[in-house]
């Protein structure tokens, strides 16, 4: 990987916040290692965030970008989307921006599919505000919000972007940066709304009170709840209960909705003479 | 200030009253020449239960939009009737649909009961027209806004292919208003 | 494109508050709408909805008002006009991203149609009881701008400027219509495209090579925009930010944002100060209204004229910034101030402010879903 990361970093706005141990700069190299690959114009590329610890990427990369307000992103990207639909448009968020607080956003834009591709940064937890339980917290986990361990069941990123209408969905792990940037690559070539689960280890607010030790020992954790999609079919479902799937989940194709507002205007225009 | 003439159209959702009253005041403010608002009931009030739509005519400005002292007031419905009858001016006129308002209306008003809907229904042949059917007979009674600018501002307003139809509703609510030539308005 | 569908021309229409309002945004060069349905403010999305595609504008139906306010600053800073519309309860859902476009300074309108609260309220009557909303809404010391209409001509004119003050001040601006002036129809004269004056958001003007600070002002306090895919690649955030965009700790950046978010409209006022003196230059007892409340007003006024009473009328159509310097002066013979609203004495906190120990000063409020008729501010302004 001989890439000239700089060429995408606001250099200066370095060192980044994130905690030794964290898998969010992962997640945002194989952003850029996509965006490198697919050569867009820069200033054509917007990144839109909410509020948490990863919606500070933004600030790291130089695009045209913005830091909205704590699960809004989507609105705003929608926003920019539709206004002008050349623009790329992609939303990082955290596990409580998109699914909680966001939750209603991320739904509809699912179900308008339009072409927007949404990096969920998932590590189970509030970090920004000092590790509370999240959506996605596993049940049983620890949170500074759940000290007995969470009653609630989460949500499962995937499923819920696939039920809602999202046309790509894929889940990715930090550990095995080559698969995501295989699959973030995909999801920004998606004429669609594209979600991906980027898993990623939170070592100071979920690895410590859960006990699942440092870094690299949570990437073995998170290794032994998941298996590659691709494997499905050669596993029984006891081997699959209770473990989540990574690679490509979902495909289909559907109206894209800048497209089909585009072919409204054209129906309802008026003949120019 | 401006003497301001107010009308009040009540009767139930559906009558088309809305409706009646914009085209009473388009007539009045963009074919005639004065000014005028339309106002009306909103809301949970104006599906399926009581409608009411207002509208004031004045040569100058019109400051309060909403009617404080009626001049004219159609009756529709017999709930419209016991609703409006009771706060109406003895200066008023009031025209109300001879077969849905059996209430009798106070000797001391002015007032003239027309089978407005019947007329619209069986005479025009749509029932739907009755709002214009009104529109025709208010007009002949009181002359507050000119005939021609009436029929424009019907034309403007309703469906394409409907208008025949509308002219017509317009003239049998004329005629219907005839015969009581504006003077010999029974109390 | 045929001129019909482009710009509406020197023609005589009978339209509603909110059809009247979305003819003044279509005017003013609104090309993306974004709200959710809420009465009595859904006449305007509804023919939005109609209108803009025509012209090749977006409208998107959002899936909440706090959607619909995210969405209109997105596309704002993707370089288009925009516009939501709604009433109290979606207006109270706007606030946290009102506060976000007054912070990041991007320049976008909000249309509330005013209606009882709080909370659901009365869905379907007329109230105006959303005013100090409209100046302390969202949390935080900020810029507030919002006009209150009280013809249907108006509702055009304020509309135009509301997207005028919106793209001078890069801030939101509010159009506080209540329910009365969103309804009725009226006669409008729309003027032809040509007399309309707009106001587009100043470019910055840059040397070659020449970086572009997003937030950097220069006396006039408004800085220089560019909008998102023009090259600048910039930096937006709802934080306290330098002139940069990105976010500052620094005690003496945080204080100077934020002085400079509030004093530039100061720096504006005259220019955003929009009011009307009725009969005022000799009346013993002002009424201070605004909204359609003001047109009940206009006729106490004129009816306590003709019993001899020196009575008139000030009516701010800018309610913020408010017009402080001509309520005193309206007020210089006052000996008494009657201020009609339907609610309970929202703006007349703000007279009393400005009078300070002068003229007694009285409130006439209705929160019941009816107007306040003539006849009962006749009743104050005579003393009754």
């Amino acid at each position: 990987m001989s890439m000239d990361y700089f060429q995408y970093l606001r250099k200066e706005k370095m060192p980044h916040i994130w905690c030794p141990g964290c898998g969010h700069g992962t997640i945002m190299k194989s952003i850029l290692r996509a965006l490198d690959k697919l050569k867009w114009n820069q200033d054509d590329v917007v990144v839109v965030s909410g509020i948490g610890c990863s919606s500070r990427t933004p600030g790291y990369l130089d695009f045209n970008t913005l830091h909205t307000t704590h699960g809004r992103a989507l609105a705003f990207a929608t926003g920019i989307k539709v206004a002008n639909p050349k623009l790329h448009v992609i939303v990082v968020s955290g596990d409580g921006d998109a699914m909680a607080i966001g939750g209603n956003h991320f739904i509809h834009a699912c179900r308008r599919n339009i072409e927007i591709t949404l990096i969920v940064f998932n590590n189970n937890i509030y970090g920004m505000t000092g590790g509370q339980a999240s959506p996605t917290t596993f049940t049983g986990f620890k949170g500074t919000t759940a000290p007995y361990g969470a009653i609630e069941q989460p949500f499962n990123v995937c499923s819920m972007a696939q039920a809602a209408g999202a046309t790509f969905v894929a889940r990715a792990l930090d550990l095995d940066a080559v698969a995501m940037d295989r699959l973030i690559v995909q999801a920004m070539q998606n004429k669609g709304f594209s979600v991906v689960d980027a898993w990623s280890q939170c070592t100071t607010y979920f690895g410590r009170p859960n006990k699942w030790g440092d870094a690299s020992d949570m990437m073995e954790h998170y290794k032994a709840l998941t298996y590659n999609v691709r494997l499905s079919d050669k596993m029984t479902e006891e081997e699959k209960a209770g473990k989540y799937p990574v690679g490509v989940l979902h495909q289909a194709t559907r109206p894209e909705f800048c497209a089909e507002y585009d072919k409204l205007i054209e129906r309802v225009r008026p003949v120019e003479k | 200030m401006s003497k301001r003439y107010e009308v009040r159209l009540a009767g139930s959702g559906g009558q088309g009253l809305v409706l009646g009253g914009v085209i009473l005041a388009e007539a009045a403010s963009i074919f005639d020449g004065k000014n005028a608002t339309q106002s009306q009931s909103y809301g949970p009030e104006s599906r399926g239960g009581a409608s009411k739509s207002e509208v004031i005519i004045s040569e100058g400005e019109i400051d309060y939009p909403k009617a404080t002292h009626i001049d004219l007031l159609l009756l529709m419905t017999e709930a419209a009737a016991e609703k409006y009858l009771k706060d109406v001016p003895e200066t008023a006129l009031v025209v109300a649909d001879l077969d849905l308002v059996p209430t009798a209306i106070p000797d001391k008003l002015r007032s003239v009961k027309i089978p407005i809907t019947r007329l619209a229904r069986e005479t025009v042949g749509k029932e739907f027209v009755a709002n214009i059917v009104a529109l025709g007979a208010l007009q002949e009674l009181t002359g507050i806004v000119s005939f021609e600018s009436l029929k424009k501002a019907v034309l403007a307003r309703v469906p394409k292919g409907t208008e025949e139809l509308n002219l017509k509703a317009l003239s049998v609510g004329q005629e219907a208003a005839r015969e009581y030539d504006g003077k010999n308005i029974p109390h | 494109m045929s001129d019909e569908a482009t710009k509406p021309s020197g023609t005589v229409k009978f339209l509603s508050g909110n059809e009247a309002c979305m003819e003044g945004a279509i005017a003013a060069g609104c090309r993306f709408f974004a709200g959710y349905p809420i009465s009595p403010s859904s006449e305007i999305a509804e023919k939005m909805s109609g209108r803009l595609p025509k012209l090749g504008g977006k409208f998107i139906q959002m899936e909440d008002e706090i959607a619909s306010m995210g969405a209109i600053i997105g596309a704002s800073l993707a370089g288009q006009k925009t516009m939501t519309a709604t009433s109290g309860p979606g207006f109270s859902l706007m606030q946290e991203n009102l506060g976000f476009a007054m912070m990041a300074e991007v320049p976008c309108v909000v249309i509330n149609v005013m209606r009882g609260g709080p909370s659901t309220g009365n869905p379907t009557g007329p109230s105006q009881s959303d005013v100090m909303q409209c100046r302390w809404g969202t949390h935080g010391d900020h810029p507030a701008i919002a006009l209150s209409p009280s013809t249907i001509r108006e509702v055009f004119d304020t509309t135009v400027a509301c997207f005028n003050f919106a793209e001078m001040m890069r801030t939101p601006v509010v159009l506080a219509m209540d329910e009365i002036t969103a309804h009725m129809r009226e006669k409008i004269v729309i003027p032809p495209a040509a007399e309309i004056a707009l106001i587009n958001r100043r470019k910055p003007a840059l040397q070659a090579g020449e970086t572009y600070y997003p937030y950097e002002a220069g006396e006039d306090l408004v800085p220089p925009m560019m909008n998102f895919g023009e090259g600048a690649r910039y930096h937006v955030t709802g934080l306290d930010h330098d002139r940069t965009g990105f976010p500052s700790a620094a005690a003496e950046v945080q204080e100077s944002l934020h002085r400079r978010l509030v004093d530039k409209i100061e720096r504006h006022l005259e220019k955003l100060l929009l009011f009307e003196h009725h009969r005022t230059e000799d009346a013993e007892v002002l009424v201070v209204a605004y909204g359609s409340t003001a047109r009940s007003a206009k006729r106490a006024v004129e009816e306590a004229r003709a019993k001899g009473v020196k009575a008139g009328l000030f009516r701010p159509i800018t309610l913020y910034p408010i017009p402080e310097k001509q309520i005193e002066a309206a007020a210089a013979h006052a000996k008494r101030v009657v201020v009609p609203e339907m609610n309970l004495g929202q703006y007349k906190l703000e007279v009393e402010r400005i009078l300070g120990k002068g003229p007694a000063i009285t409130g006439v409020n209705r929160v019941n879903g009816e107007p306040i008729a003539p006849s009962l501010i006749l009743s104050a302004i005579l003393g009754d």
